[in-house]
């Protein structure tokens, strides 16, 4: 499994791995945003939380269809399945790399762009902390969407269709976790609801990710 | 004799088509009854006038809904485990009820809200979570359009109906607390239940049981449709 | 008709809308179903011989 994660690390640092696109999409939305609604610093300032969250979360449905898609095209995926190890594991491994690859970095991105944003001072730990808790249950969800729709041909839409309502609670509960820490009121209780949001996700979208890649492999 | 014997295709066709002439006029009936009595018998709200008879459309098709979505999760539970293909093609043929029921619902609640509230739509956590049901089946209907494979795409939509409704739970907690959460809670509840009132009480039963009604008839002559379909592709793929 | 008042527009516009919603879920559900029997005769006639 090990071996499985460290490999699809290499694989997205390489060039054409798409390591560096998540990233430049979440600073292309966080720009596009004042383009949209005005360069009023109050006005972004308001919107900040939601705004940086939700470029987040695009920036991670983008770079789904990549953690199963590759190896199901070239009968990779076929020879994991068979090999001794689980394949909720195989899912798992996956989902963790593209955590390390799209989740982690934008995780960090999101401090240089809140300025961008105006966003309030003591905010910041609390996006940090939220999107570091949040983003691993993205990936874990998403993980899911891309193993439904990995044999379907320009399955994209269809991907996004799929795991953006299932995004909702992680998007809820981390953002208002942000809005509030803004307002002065306790950001923790959303914090720990997002905590156990991505628990659950971590430990059963496996589960189900390995029953949708059987469907699709057989 | 077995409830499961109506797994068997050729056994739902028969007991089907037997069910469907008797469905259709207690149907019809129900509906014309339910509807005609609220709409003629039903005395105005004092506080929402006449609008309250939009009740006995905008209650049952929200009820629908709900339900609808968990006659899928049963029918693809079934299938997941017993592989009855009359089961998968059910949650199949249910789907487009149930969004068509959602839009009612979501369409009468707007229409009623504009008067009553001075908005067509609001944040409120009951809309929203509704909002969010219109986009499970608008997902899982497209997942059944996505894939050619029967059996495959059967496996996979019922998976997605399964997650689809731990996080629509999920959700509805969520928009709870994000409402309640960021503003003072919304004071627009058009959910007073007039039910107690029994003057309005018994005629939305009657529609009630009218829309049951349908929505049972209209699943029948889906799944009847869908069996149809996969017969016709198999004896095509042998007689080619 | 009974007297709508003021809200009439609103009874009668939902009103409408469900029915429109209504009627034409149950208009394509037949029309789908007819087509299938159609297709499915076909198909066995084809068989049959």
């Amino acid at each position: 499994m090990l071996a499985l994660f460290t490999r699809d690390l290499k694989l997205a640092f390489r060039s054409g791995g798409g390591f560096g696109l998540a990233l430049a999409f979440f600073l292309i939305v966080v720009m596009f945003v004042p383009f949209g609604v005005g360069s009023d610093l109050t006005l972004l300032a308001r919107i900040a939380p939601g705004i940086l969250w939700i470029g987040a979360l695009l920036a991670c449905l983008l770079s789904l269809d990549r953690i199963f898609q590759l190896d199901h095209e070239d009968g990779t995926l076929d020879v994991l399945a068979t090999s001794p190890l689980p394949l909720s594991g195989i899912t798992a491994a996956k989902a963790t790399a593209h955590w390390v690859t799209t989740g982690l970095p934008l995780t960090l991105a999101a401090i240089p762009l809140g300025y961008l944003l105006n966003l309030p001072e003591p905010a910041y730990i609390w996006l940090f902390a939220s999107l570091a808790i949040g983003t691993p249950a993205l990936s874990f969800i998403g993980a899911f969407g891309a193993a439904v729709t990995v044999g379907i041909k320009r399955g994209g839409l269809l991907l996004s269709l799929l795991v953006l309502p299932l995004y909702i609670p992680t998007l809820i509960f981390g953002a208002v976790s942000v809005i509030k820490s803004v307002d002065g009121l306790n950001p923790l209780p959303s914090l720990i609801l997002l905590a156990g949001l991505t628990l659950f996700s971590v430990v059963l979208m496996p589960f189900a990710s390995a029953l949708a890649l059987k469907a699709n492999l057989n | 004799m077995s409830f499961w014997e109506y797994a068997n295709p050729v056994k739902f066709m028969g007991l089907s088509g037997r069910l469907i002439p008797v469905l259709s006029v207690l149907t019809a009936l129900s509906l014309a009854v339910g509807i005609l009595w609220g709409f003629f018998g039903t005395p105005d709200d004092y506080k929402q006038g006449s609008t309250v008879k939009i009740i006995f459309l905008h209650v049952p098709s929200a009820m629908i809904a709900i339900n609808a979505w968990i006659m899928m999760m049963v029918t693809s539970l079934v299938w997941l485990i017993r592989r009855h293909h009359v089961s998968a093609l059910a949650a199949k043929a249910a789907a487009p009820i149930g969004l068509t029921m959602t839009l009612i619902a979501l369409g009468t609640g707007a229409i009623w809200g504009k008067p009553m509230w001075g908005t067509y739509w609001a944040w409120d956590p009951r809309l929203t979570s509704f909002m969010i049901l219109a986009v499970f089946y608008l997902g899982y209907i497209a997942l059944w359009n996505a894939i050619e494979d029967t059996d495959v795409a059967a496996d996979l939509t019922s998976i997605l109906c399964m997650v689809g409704s731990v996080f629509a739970l999920l959700s509805r907690y969520a928009v709870n607390f994000w409402n309640q959460g960021l503003h003072q809670g919304a004071s627009l509840s058009l959910d007073k239940e007039e039910h107690v009132d029994n003057a309005f009480y018994f005629p939305l039963l009657v529609c009630i049981a009218g829309f049951v009604l349908l929505f049972v008839i209209l699943v029948l002559i889906r799944t009847r449709t869908e069996i149809r379909l996969r017969r016709a592709a198999s004896l095509q793929a042998r007689n080619t | 008709m009974p007297d709508l008042g003021k809200y009439a527009d609103t009874v009668i516009l939902a009103y409408v809308v469900s029915f429109v919603l209504l009627i034409g879920l149950s208009a394509i559900t037949w029309v789908q179903s007819r087509r299938a029997k159609r297709l499915l005769d076909a198909e066995e006639a084809r068989r049959g011989k």
